[in-house]
């Protein structure tokens, strides 16, 4: 406080202002989420390409169930022919568009003034203008009227439906303000529809919330605003769509006059949920529970139960939609757990809840825009099972269900396809193919290439899910269609899209399939390139009818059809005979030679892939080859440019691979060895990569000795002048010099000290490079006879132990262990003491090695440590037991047998056996593992004994432990558990007769374990003992247990024979209970399939249940001599 | 039970047992079971020449013969199905 009187102080002390606002700055930029970003990323729609998108732009009719109807005798609503009027008359809107614009177009060539909208047009336009608009009456409106107003009394039966039909709504809506003047307005009066029909285009992009400052005033307040008369209402000039439709979520009231309106309360949170504008999301929705997330989008669909509301108020339906919207949120936003049960009652009771309801709410969750991933794949499960129960119902919903699923077809992620195809496959299974057919048909020359494009691949899997056979004529109509160039396009990439997917499936049809597409152009060549990929090496017959025009083709045509039609021709040549194909060969090589030097990045690769294909081809000579393919092979495609482009490289370097295979290796390897001296590295790599695959594939043997000074001269040069460590570089050292085998010896100071050199760089990665390296010579400079260079090597390396970056120690130590295996343990080289403290360090790349390298030590030079050392070892080997690799965890087990090898069992299985009772799963099951791998090394004896021994401890771990190891060790030992067979039975008797399942579960994998042993080796009368045990296990349920249970019933099939197990399984096949007979044909059909013949004289004879006509004796066994 | 391992292995392993001529339902006729055991009795009898010889000498008839009629024999070895009654 200060005293009274003294100047007044600041109540309090702040920080200037403009600091503030800097924090306030901050603080705001920090509220931005970072994630934003990627949460667009996640979603499909932000992801995809504007081709994927126009997925939003299609429109779904609902097809009517042909089959159905007919049975009530009503007249079909909304019926293929409906359908393919729709699609004529989109088609005759598109001409009439594209009529304009090519109108337009010409009118500005000519120089004229483009028509300003908003003066009055002179009269020479005014006339065409008048034309357009009469042809658009004429051919459109008339029609479309007619069409609104079947639909319009309609009743819509869903909020899909509705949406659907305004979806479908021709762009100009029915009002006053924006009739044609041929209709005159009654003044004073906008015309009531009977509908508001709200053009919805589908999510229109970029208005997901319609701003309420700056939208468009809507007819009816247009009519307030202004008085009854006194002007004239212009048209809207043809064509002339609004750039931005705007988005109605729910169709507001008209009815009453006008004005503020008060929303029902509980509709106004959810609409303002839907706007965006409450910001806290709820997590908690009443009757749903908690879920993982709710987003802004989420609200519109899910407004109905987002509110608590009075049940006893709604009727059955609005139940029922409430009861399903509730399903789909869990399933869509809810922990798994909450979703797997949800998705099972969805399942169940799809039948009940009827198709309409169902997909009603499914279909528009999955055309929303902020759609991800995993809810896509959610919802795409939930139809797939619901598919299924609902069979022939869904009928009316195949082409809305189409829309929707389509797209995933041409989808980048593999699984999205995957997902796709089974839909569509079991929607055509349930609906049938007519209803199919009929549904598609309209979409096959729709307008929109997206539309044929998805729609193709949608044929050709409703055409491996229904046959080929089945489709075929419809096929051959679409592609013989005299009408539109669109449909045979789109059939012939049908085949294309069969052909691709169903592979070698084709051949019984494809002679009809060539013939379906039998007038080549370019599209056709495509669908023969798949088609002949497809049937290799089958069915050149077939292509006959092509050839000429393929080959009179390549002749005629330039750019994208030559390429195509090369493309048809590459794929056809490795079907032909050996003589034709070289003749073909020959034929084709003109155009692919003088096409080498195209600019064409598409005809590059395809001229590569031809050049590949025609060379591995029989008929072609090596000779022919060398002498005409190879130099302008080389000449074009050998440059440093095509080192650059990744998809050429990889083109470049398969196609010489594939030239090498006949031209011989010394051929290509001489032809490119200089360039390994290139002063690109790219292109030095890419000839690396080639020499590479060459040697790799075809040996070295070929390489003379010149040539051999080159190449290792070569090799050394790139080695040593990377300046990117790269693994290409790596294998094709190691390749070569390991082809090269003892050849190299004259080389292999100068390699050394190169390897040398590097291990000593200041860089890591080149020093671990270095330690790859060492790794891959070591058995070839032990195979020269150099092992002085190796002990000299594996002394730097083991210098360089204390190598800090785990990656290099990792390798280091990985090449301490290939010398260490070729040469054997140094015992002067005290390794281990320096291993046991790296084996803490953390990096996995690290422990595996350093695991290796004792395995090794243990297995080669056990004898140079000391017991006590190599306990130390084994303590810490349980540590890592718990790895998270498995490599690393096995490994480890690995090393408990190398090491109980050479210190005998007992101190590590007490190791071992104590380590039973730790807590972790993960390192008990591991210590089983190596109890048994320590029986199979040291002998089943030295381990058995002891577990049983364990066996009779009271903790359940251990015992469980105890078993699992036997099983183990059974399944290692093979044969030779006839032995311990007798021994192990009471044991067996007792786990198989406990209460708890997992003893029994294990009880019996030690069972079949056994029995494979001992089959055939005299241990039948204990196994049938076991038997009598193992059976009663038969009806458990628990999936583990019945699996282990049938595999020990199967295992003895194969000790006691199929009779004996068929006169246990006999007992049941009629029993009263259907629980009993189902689990008893399960082990009888398991026993059929295994020993059917050997069945045959352990039928019953049934003789005496013959009846009439049906005799069942069999006769023929009856034969006596 | 079924609907605790729909979604395991064992399903799996019954609908491929099914695909399998032979193998049989919890539904099964007592025609169509023993007229499974013929069909593999008579197939044994043609697989197994030794079998077919035994036959042969029995019946006093050409190795081809018994071939030949046990083939035929196959396709209704218990005779026509029996008639089903309506259920």
């Amino acid at each position: 406080m200060s005293p009274p009187g003294s100047p007044r102080l600041l109540d309090s002390f702040t920080a200037p202002r403009e600091i503030l606002q800097e924090f306030a700055d901050l603080a705001e930029e920090e509220n931005v989420d970072p994630f934003a970003e990627t949460a667009s990323k996640r979603q499909i729609a932000a992801r995809q390409s504007d081709y994927h998108n126009r997925r939003f732009d299609r429109v779904a009719v609902s097809s009517a169930d042909a089959f159905q109807d007919s049975e009530d005798g009503k007249e079909l609503e909304g019926g293929y022919k409906d359908a393919m009027r729709l699609s004529r008359l989109e088609q005759e809107e598109q001409r009439v568009k594209r009529a304009i614009e090519e109108k337009e177009r010409r009118d500005r060539e000519e120089g004229k003034m483009k028509m300003d909208l908003d003066k009055t047009p002179p009269a020479s336009t005014m006339d065409a203008e008048e034309f357009i608009e009469a042809a658009i009456q004429d051919g459109a409106s008339r029609k479309r009227k007619q069409r609104w107003d079947e639909t319009g009394e309609e009743k819509s039966t869903g909020e899909w439906s509705k949406e659907v039909l305004e979806a479908s709504a021709p762009k100009k809506r029915r009002s006053r303000w924006d009739c044609y003047s041929q209709q005159k307005p009654v003044p004073g009066e906008t015309p009531k529809l009977e509908l508001p029909m709200v053009p919805i285009i589908m999510n229109a992009p970029g208005v997901m919330q319609e701003d309420k400052h700056n939208r468009y005033l809507t007819d009816e307040e247009l009519d307030i605003i202004l008085p009854a008369t006194g002007y004239a209402i212009v048209t809207p000039p043809p064509g002339y769509t609004p750039s931005i439709a705007p988005r109605r979520l729910m169709a507001t009231p008209i009815g009453a006059a006008a004005g503020f309106q008060i929303q029902e309360s509980s509709d106004a949170a959810a609409i303002a949920a839907a706007a965006g504008l409450a910001p806290d999301l709820p997590t908690e929705i009443p009757g749903v529970g908690n879920l993982a997330f709710f987003k802004a989008e989420d609200a519109q669909y899910f407004a109905k139960i987002l509110t608590e509301e009075d049940e006893t108020e709604l009727s059955v339906d609005e139940m029922k939609e409430r009861k399903i919207m509730r399903l789909l949120l869990k399933i869509k936003n809810g922990t798994p757990p909450v979703r797997k049960t949800a998705l099972r009652q969805i399942t169940d009771k799809a039948r009940e809840f009827g198709a309409a309801p169902l997909f009603d709410k499914i279909l528009p969750l999955l055309m929303e825009r902020t759609l991800e991933d995993q809810e896509r794949h959610l919802l795409v499960k939930v139809i797939d099972r619901v598919l299924y129960k609902l069979d022939d119902l869904v009928r009316p919903y195949v082409h809305k269900i189409l829309v929707v699923i389509e797209p995933l077809l041409i989808d980048e992620d593999y699984y999205a396809r995957v997902e796709g195809r089974e839909i569509i496959s079991n929607l055509s299974k349930a609906a049938g193919l007519a209803h199919m057919i009929s549904t598609m048909r309209p979409d096959i020359d729709h307008a929109d290439e997206y539309v044929r494009n998805t729609t193709a691949r949608a044929f050709s899997v409703v055409a491996s899910a229904l046959g080929i056979p089945s489709l075929l004529p419809f096929l051959k109509a679409v592609c013989g269609s005299k009408k539109s160039w669109q449909a045979r396009h789109t059939g012939i990439r049908i085949v294309q899209q069969i052909a691709i997917m169903m592979g070698c499936a084709v051949l019984p049809h494809l002679r009809n399939l060539v013939d379906c597409i039998a007038r080549v152009r370019t599209m056709t060549a495509l669908g023969l390139a798949a088609l002949a990929e497809a049937a290799a090496p089958y069915g050149i017959e077939s292509f006959d009818n092509v050839l000429k025009p393929l080959w009179t083709g390549i002749r005629l045509h330039r750019g994208k059809g030559l390429a195509a039609f090369l493309k048809a021709i590459g794929f056809i040549i490795p079907l032909m005979d050996p003589e034709y194909a070289s003749y073909y060969t020959k034929e084709v090589t003109v155009i692919l030679i003088r096409e080498f030097q195209t600019s064409d990045e598409e005809m590059k690769k395809i001229v590569l892939k031809v050049v590949k294909q025609c060379a591995a081809t029989e008929g072609v000579t090596p000779s022919y080859i060398k002498h005409d393919i190879l130099p302008d092979f080389f000449k074009s495609f050998w440059v440093r440019r095509m080192a650059l482009d990744r998809r050429n490289y990889r083109q470049v370097v398969e196609t010489t691979v594939e030239l090498a295979e006949k031209a011989g290796v010394a051929e290509i390897v001489g032809r490119v060895v200089n360039e390994l001296k290139d002063e690109a590295e790219p292109y030095r790599k890419m000839v690396m990569e080639t020499i590479t695959k060459v040697v790799e594939k075809l040996g070295a043997s070929d390489i003379d000795e010149r040539l051999e000074v080159r190449l290792v001269d070569g090799i050394i040069y790139s080695f040593q002048e990377q300046t990117t460590e790269d693994q290409v570089m790596l294998d094709g050292f190691g390749t070569v010099v390991n082809a090269l085998g003892i050849r190299v010896k004259p080389y292999l100071t100068q390699i050394v000290s190169t390897i040398l050199w590097r291990l000593n760089n200041k860089s890591a990665k080149v020093r671990q490079q270095a330690a790859d390296l060492t790794t891959r010579l070591a058995i070839v400079i032990k195979q020269c006879g150099e092992d002085q260079l190796l002990s000299k090597l594996g002394l730097v390396l083991f210098e360089q132990l204390g190598e800090e970056y785990p990656d290099t120690l990792g390798s280091i130590i990985a090449a301490e262990g290939a010398i260490a295996n070729c040469c054997g343990h140094d015992p002067n080289e005290p390794a281990l003491p320096r291993m046991t403290p790296i084996l803490r360090n953390r990096h996995e790349k690290v422990q595996e090695a350093s695991i290796n390298l004792i395995g090794r030590i243990a297995d080669r030079g056990a004898e140079f440590v000391p017991a006590r050392e190599w306990m130390r070892i084994c303590f810490e080997l349980l540590d890592l037991l718990k790895a998270h690799k498995k490599g690393i965890r096995r490994a480890a087990v690995n090393s408990f047998g190398y090491i109980a090898k050479s210190l005998g069992p007992q101190d590590v299985l007490s190791v071992l056996l104590t380590n039973l009772r730790v807590q972790e799963r993960q390192s008990r099951v591991c210590s089983t593992v190596a109890i048994a791998i320590v029986a199979e090394t040291c002998g089943p004896f030295t381990c058995i004994p002891a577990i049983l021994n364990e066996y009779r401890t009271a903790e359940l771990n251990v015992r469980t432990g105890c078993l699992k190891a036997l099983s183990f060790v059974f399944e290692y030992v093979g044969p030779q558990s006839a032995y311990y067979c007798d021994s192990v039975v009471t044991m067996l008797e007792d786990a198989l007769t406990d209460r708890d399942l997992v003893h029994r579960q294990t009880a019996s994998t030690i069972v079949k374990h056994l029995a494979l042993g001992v089959a055939g080796l005299g241990c039948e009368d204990s196994m049938l003992h076991l038997m009598n045990l193992v059976w009663p296990n038969c009806f458990e349920t628990s999936p583990h247990v019945i699996g282990a249970v049938m595999d020990a019933i199967e295992a003895m099939r194969v000790t006691l024979g199929p009779g004996i197990l068929l006169s246990y399984v006999l007992q049941g096949l009629f029993h009263p209970a259907r629980k009993v007979r189902e689990v008893y044909w399960r082990i009888y059909n398991a026993l059929y399939l295994g020993a059917a013949d050997a069945l045959v004289p352990f039928y019953p004879d049934l003789g005496e249940l013959s009846e009439g006509p049906n005799v069942y004796d069999r006769h023929p066994l009856q034969a006596f001599i | 039970m079924a609907s605790e391992l729909r979604y395991t292995a064992n399903t799996q392993l019954e609908h491929l047992h099914a695909r399998y001529t032979g193998t049989g339902h919890a539904d099964i006729s007592k025609y169509d079971w023993v007229t499974h055991q013929h069909r593999d009795t008579l197939a044994s009898i043609v697989g197994h020449p030794t079998l077919t010889s035994y036959l042969a000498i029995a019946d006093g008839e050409s190795l081809g013969r018994i071939r030949f009629e046990m083939t035929e024999k196959m396709l209704q070895p218990c005779g026509p199905p029996p008639r089903r009654d309506e259920d």
